[in-house]
């Protein structure tokens, strides 16, 4: 590991100025970030831990203004918090099915959003997109857990968060911090696909942190569906995240996000036209599934994963619309 | 972990009741403090990856994993390892139950597991075979097969009921 700084401030307002110069990233739980840097893959000149900012805990809801989560909230809190359950459940089980307890208990919503890929060329030290003689390895390599979609290159990795899909099916956004001022985003708009190895794979700006997670007001119903190799802990190969507005037994609209699929949280136009005006059943979910993944295009190892991503849509449709209907 | 040149400082913590003092890199894992400065050794490296749970410890009353935890994220904090909890009469059941259920065999994920179950049946006492399962997802085993470890914690769940 490369040498560093450590500093816990009292607020978050003292960490975004003690972030505003040098080599310096933020660290919350530190479940991705100490791996990272134990591998040399992350080399900060300066850490800033949030653990002491107690201004970024806290969940609160209410009916007119929707649910606020504070960057430091952990996975666990979110999972066992009833509000959440009641009337976000695609996020509640997106919490509740992340990694294990041991790490759900320590890593915070606000790493979650911003843990970086688990692409294995990534954390071997070939760099994000593992570039090599202007080439990526990855089209032709061991790509088995790789994009497939929005794949067009040279970015192939995919975006890891389980949280990240469930809270756009709500139209959440982020209130950014840094030390020049607050902001308001989309959080959909805190994911961009990387052009070349310099760019990032999050719109932050050199010093800015992710302070709170704001879910707007949700009266509809909503699941989150994971498929995993193993039936409890292991990375998921697709999620898919999906929140309905009915109108009595017909969808109104809907919205569709995809996890792991994708260099960002994946959102899919396609399958939400095939749910609207439909009442939902074994079909329509099944014709939004195939929606789904009608555009994708598997690289030589992963064409699987087409498979899993429509059953994870699929799945994801039932499960909002038995909620609906019971 | 070899940590180059940030410069060690004194972390002070609280372990298994006994304050403790320790010259250490901030990011040091937790891990190697509890075994290398501390002689802790019942808290075990499986994977050093977060994927196992041999490294489960209780931080300020809560599971976690020391091959993720830097050590100054645990500055003033409440720590217990298995040594705590093995000293603790209210969870003796649970390492008699391992033992007599042939639920260690190397012993390699065993201090994982009763920590694991420790956190479970404190918050549920009496819980099912599939909320065992969940309860100890984050653990592995290589050698037993997890059967005999669900049932270890059933059993213990079971003893303490009629205790
Ligand atoms: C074995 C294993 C299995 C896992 N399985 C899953 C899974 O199934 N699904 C899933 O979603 N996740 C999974 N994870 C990932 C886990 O959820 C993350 O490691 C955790 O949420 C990160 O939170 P943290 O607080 O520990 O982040 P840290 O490690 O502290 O930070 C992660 C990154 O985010 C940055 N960061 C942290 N907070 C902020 C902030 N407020 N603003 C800006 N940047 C910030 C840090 O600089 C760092 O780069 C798994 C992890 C492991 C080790
Ligand atoms: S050693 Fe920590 S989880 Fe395996
Ligand atoms: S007894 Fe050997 S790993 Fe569990």
């Amino acid at each position: 590991m490369e040498a560093f700084e450590y500093a816990r401030p009292a607020s978050s307002r003292e960490a975004v100025k003690m972030l505003a110069s040098g080599n310096a990233e933020v660290l919350a739980g530190g479940s991705d970030l100490l791996q990272r840097m134990k591998d040399s893959v992350s080399t900060p000149g300066r850490l800033v831990s949030l653990r002491d900012a107690r201004d970024l805990r806290g969940i609160e809801y209410s009916p007119a203004k929707g649910l606020r989560i504070g960057a430091m909230v952990t996975l666990e809190e979110l999972a066992a918090q009833p509000d959440a359950h009641r009337h976000y459940r695609a996020v509640a089980q997106a919490a509740e099915k992340a990694a294990s307890p041991q790490i759900r208990h320590v890593g915070t919503v606000g790493g979650n959003l911003c843990q970086r890929p688990r692409c294995w060329y990534y954390r071997n030290g070939f760099g994000l997109l593992a570039m090599q003689d202007g080439n990526s390895l990855i089209p032709n390599g061991e790509n088995q857990y790789h994009a497939i979609l929005g794949n067009s290159g040279p970015a192939y990795f995919v975006s890891p968060s389980n949280l990240a899909p469930a809270l756009i099916a709500f139209d959440a956004k982020v209130r950014l911090l840094s030390a020049s001022g607050s902001r308001e985003i989309p959080l959909a708009d805190l994911y961009v696909t990387p052009h070349s190895e310099s760019d990032s794979e999050f719109s932050l700006k050199p010093g800015e942190i992710v302070a709170e997670v704001l879910v707007p007001p949700s009266e509809g119903s909503s699941a989150f569906y994971e498929v995993r190799q193993k039936a409890n802990f292991d990375w998921p190969l697709a999620t898919a995240a999906v929140a309905l507005r009915m109108n009595g037994h017909t969808v109104k609209s809907a919205r569709v996000v995809m996890g792991q699929v994708a260099p960002v949280p994946w959102r899919s136009p396609e399958a939400e036209q095939a749910l609207a005006g439909k009442t939902i059943g074994a079909d329509v979910a099944d014709n939004a599934g195939k929606a789904a993944v009608e555009k994708a295009t598997p690289l030589s190892r992963n064409a699987y994963k087409v498979t899993l991503a429509r059953v994870a849509v699929k799945r994801a449709v039932l499960r909002a619309g038995v909620m609906e209907v019971a | 972990m070899t940590t180059t040149s940030a410069s060690r400082r004194e972390i002070t913590f609280v372990v298994n009741g006994q304050p403790e003092t320790v010259r250490v890199y901030p990011m040091e894992r937790l891990l190697d403090v509890l075994r290398q400065n501390l002689k802790l050794t019942g808290t075990k490296e499986g994977c050093g990856e977060g994927e196992c749970g041999a490294c489960s410890v209780f931080i300020d009353g809560v599971l976690a994993l020391s091959c993720l935890i830097p050590v100054a994220q645990a500055e003033g904090a409440t720590i217990t390892t298995i040594e705590g909890v093995v000293a603790d009469p209210r969870f003796r059941a649970l390492p008699e139950a391992f033992l007599e259920g042939g639920a260690a065999q190397c012993g390699i994920c065993t201090p994982g597991m009763i920590m694991a179950a420790v956190h479970l049946l404190e918050k549920n006492p009496q819980p099912a075979m599939n909320e065992i399962r969940e309860g100890l997802a984050g653990n592995l085993c290589r050698c037993t097969g997890y059967l005999q470890i669900m049932e270890a914690v059933a059993e213990s769940a079971r003893r303490s009921a009629s205790a």
